[in-house]
């Protein structure tokens, strides 16, 4: 006879009201005679604002840290993820709506269901305290991406889904070949267990396997390695960055990484908390690498979608290099470059939109020649989104990479802020290259670029939010302080 | 009683098949049969490990596997067709439009 948990349902309405208004998507596209992005926009907005207010309403929670049989945690450090992911899935459906009406017959409503699919389980996935519910959040999240990737059928998009898929199932198989050697370790899935030992007590107690928990835990780094790209498992991204239409590309960029990292600390800084001594090298490891790669190879790329594809898994290795101190000023310096992060990205991917005014043909950099006299105010926006990718201030790119690089130093890993400063000054080469095709070169001939006005005053609003936070980092950081404590 | 290290192989080696086949197989429904593979090593782990520590939760475990699996399938074949109607072909070989 199996017990039945104590069910609270308040931690995770959230996930609840985002499939639920994905699954009224769903029948709304298979019913309607003629599907339309306005109601589909409509849906989803109303699913996705209820769930940031019931998300807000955690931040207080006075009930138990641990709830549903102890599968779901409930703290301030998932409510901020929530909030960025919400936050990504609203602005990527703007972008998709304005999207699909520049060429009506290729749009697709399911579309809106499937972002919401994937926020719900990226939502989840970051408040998950059982590897099985984050195993299952994961997949969840990497299915609707794979759909979502190929979802205008097109030539590349249709290559890009298939590389994800392919590439995306095989790091799920290494992860979940981690989570069973965690499980045979520490007899339990439960990252933190209350009613029974979870995987942080048995490791802190040392009552399983040694080699096998060193074992979960190589295989929990790959798992995790792929799915924020990091670099040697970064092979999909600049394929699926290319391949995939742009408003998905915002969005998955986005909030695949934040979901990703957030997941990724809970697990490492959490669960293998006792194992601190044996991943903090992997992970500086991985960081010098992704750092690197994704420096370097950036500077060959004359597409500016593969660009910023590279510019991702450059930042992947900044975030770990915050991890790298495994205390609450690494995890707090993470989050606020993970914010940062999700808010350029969603914004320079608005701005590759609009200049690609048809379809996905001009992401080239010659696109992007004389840009400021065909519509200054893309170019503007567009330079400020790149200056904060380069860490230049006064955007929160600077502040954010100041405050990794602190948090790595005050550990004791000084050479891998060298090597973070270093490649910080070659990637500033190629983000200052596009800056200078739109200023300085002359605009190429039968180049129009789109004059939507919703993604402008979205990329508009992220821009000025991108140039606040590099002022005044104190209206963030008072808010990630108490949430950047990850409790056990 | 089958003693747990030698299941711990047997599942190891499956895994590994399943990595010989993702990597070297060119079809692409080979890779997802290779892919399934893989999922199910885990689920021999699980299902040993489930055993040997006398605890539910592993069994539980599996049971979900075997049906994210399934999804998988379903996602995997439904790029595969889409790939084969825009290419008229499946290896993984000449999926070659985007590369660096």
């Amino acid at each position: 006879m199996i017990p039945t948990p104590a069910l609270e349902f308040r931690p995770i309405l959230p996930e609840i009201l985002l499939c639920t208004f994905a699954i009224v998507g769903m029948l709304y596209e298979a019913f309607a005679r003629r599907p339309d992005p306005v109601p589909h926009l409509a849906i989803a907005i109303v699913g996705i604002g209820p769930a940031a207010v019931t998300a807000y309403a955690l931040w207080d929670w006075s009930g138990p840290s641990y709830v549903l049989g102890d599968t779901v945690a409930v703290d301030r450090f998932s409510v901020v993820s929530r909030f960025v992911l919400l936050g990504a899935a609203f602005v990527g459906c703007l972008y998709y709506t304005h999207y699909a009406s520049r060429d009506p017959g290729s749009f697709r409503g399911e579309f809106y269901p499937l972002t919401l699919f994937a926020t719900a389980g990226m939502t989840l996935i970051t408040a998950a305290n059982d590897l099985i519910v984050i195993f299952l959040a994961l997949e969840l999240l990497s299915l609707s991406l794979y759909v979502l990737t190929g979802i205008t059928g097109r030539r590349r998009a249709s290559e890009a889904a298939m590389k994800y898929f392919l590439l995306g199932a095989f790091s799920s198989a290494f992860f979940l070949y981690g989570v069973a050697m965690a499980y045979g370790a520490a007899t339990s899935t439960k990252i933190v267990g209350v009613a029974a030992p979870g995987i942080v007590q048995a490791l802190a107690g040392q009552t399983g396997s040694q080699a096998l928990a060193l074992l979960a835990m190589a295989l929990l780094v790959v798992g995790f390695a792929f799915k924020v790209s990091a670099a040697p498992f970064h092979m999909w991204t600049p394929d699926v960055y290319q391949g995939a239409p742009t408003p998905v590309v915002a969005f998955m960029g986005a909030a695949t990484k934040v979901a990703a990292f957030f997941a990724l600390i809970r697990v490492f800084d959490v669960g293998l908390q006792p194992l601190t001594w044996d991943w903090t090298p992997v992970i500086y490891g991985l960081a010098v690498v992704s750092i690197v790669v994704g420096s370097v190879v950036a500077i060959a790329q004359r597409d500016v979608k593969r660009l910023l594809a590279y510019s991702s898994i450059a930042h992947a290795g900044f975030i770990l290099t915050g991890l790298t101190a495994a205390n609450s000023t690494g995890i707090g310096a993470a989050m606020f470059y993970l914010v940062a992060y999700a808010v350029v990205t969603l914004g320079a991917f608005g701005i590759v939109m609009l200049v690609s005014a048809r379809g996905e043909e001009q992401t080239s950099l010659d696109a992007y020649a004389g840009l400021a006299r065909r519509s200054p105010g893309l170019a503007a926006l567009m330079t400020v989104f790149l200056l904060s990718l380069g860490g230049i201030p006064p955007t929160a790119g600077f502040i954010a990479k100041v405050t990794v690089f602190s948090a790595a130093i005050g550990a004791g890993n000084w050479p891998l802020a060298v090597v973070g400063v270093v490649a910080s000054v070659v990637a500033a080469y190629f983000y200052v290259r596009v800056i200078v095709y739109m200023y300085m070169r002359e605009p190429a001939e039968g180049i129009e670029s789109d004059d939507g006005v919703m993604p402008r005053i979205a990329a508009g609003v992220l821009a000025a939010g991108i140039v606040v936070l590099g002022i005044f980092p104190g209206i963030l950081t008072g808010i990630l302080e108490p949430a950047s404590i990850v409790r056990w | 009683m089958i003693r747990l290290p030698l299941v711990l192989l047997f599942s190891a080696f499956l895994f590994s098949t399943g990595i010989y086949g993702v990597l070297a197989r060119r079809n692409a429904v080979m890779v997802l049969m290779a892919i399934e593979l893989l999922l199910n090593a885990v689920n021999v782990n699980l299902i040993a490990f489930a055993a040997e520590l006398q605890d539910i939760t592993g069994v539980v475990f599996a049971l979900f596997v075997i049906a994210v699996a399934a999804a998988e399938v379903g996602i995997g074949l439904a790029i595969v067709i889409l790939l084969f109607r825009n290419r008229a072909s499946i290896n993984v070989d000449e999926v070659d439009l985007l590369k660096w």
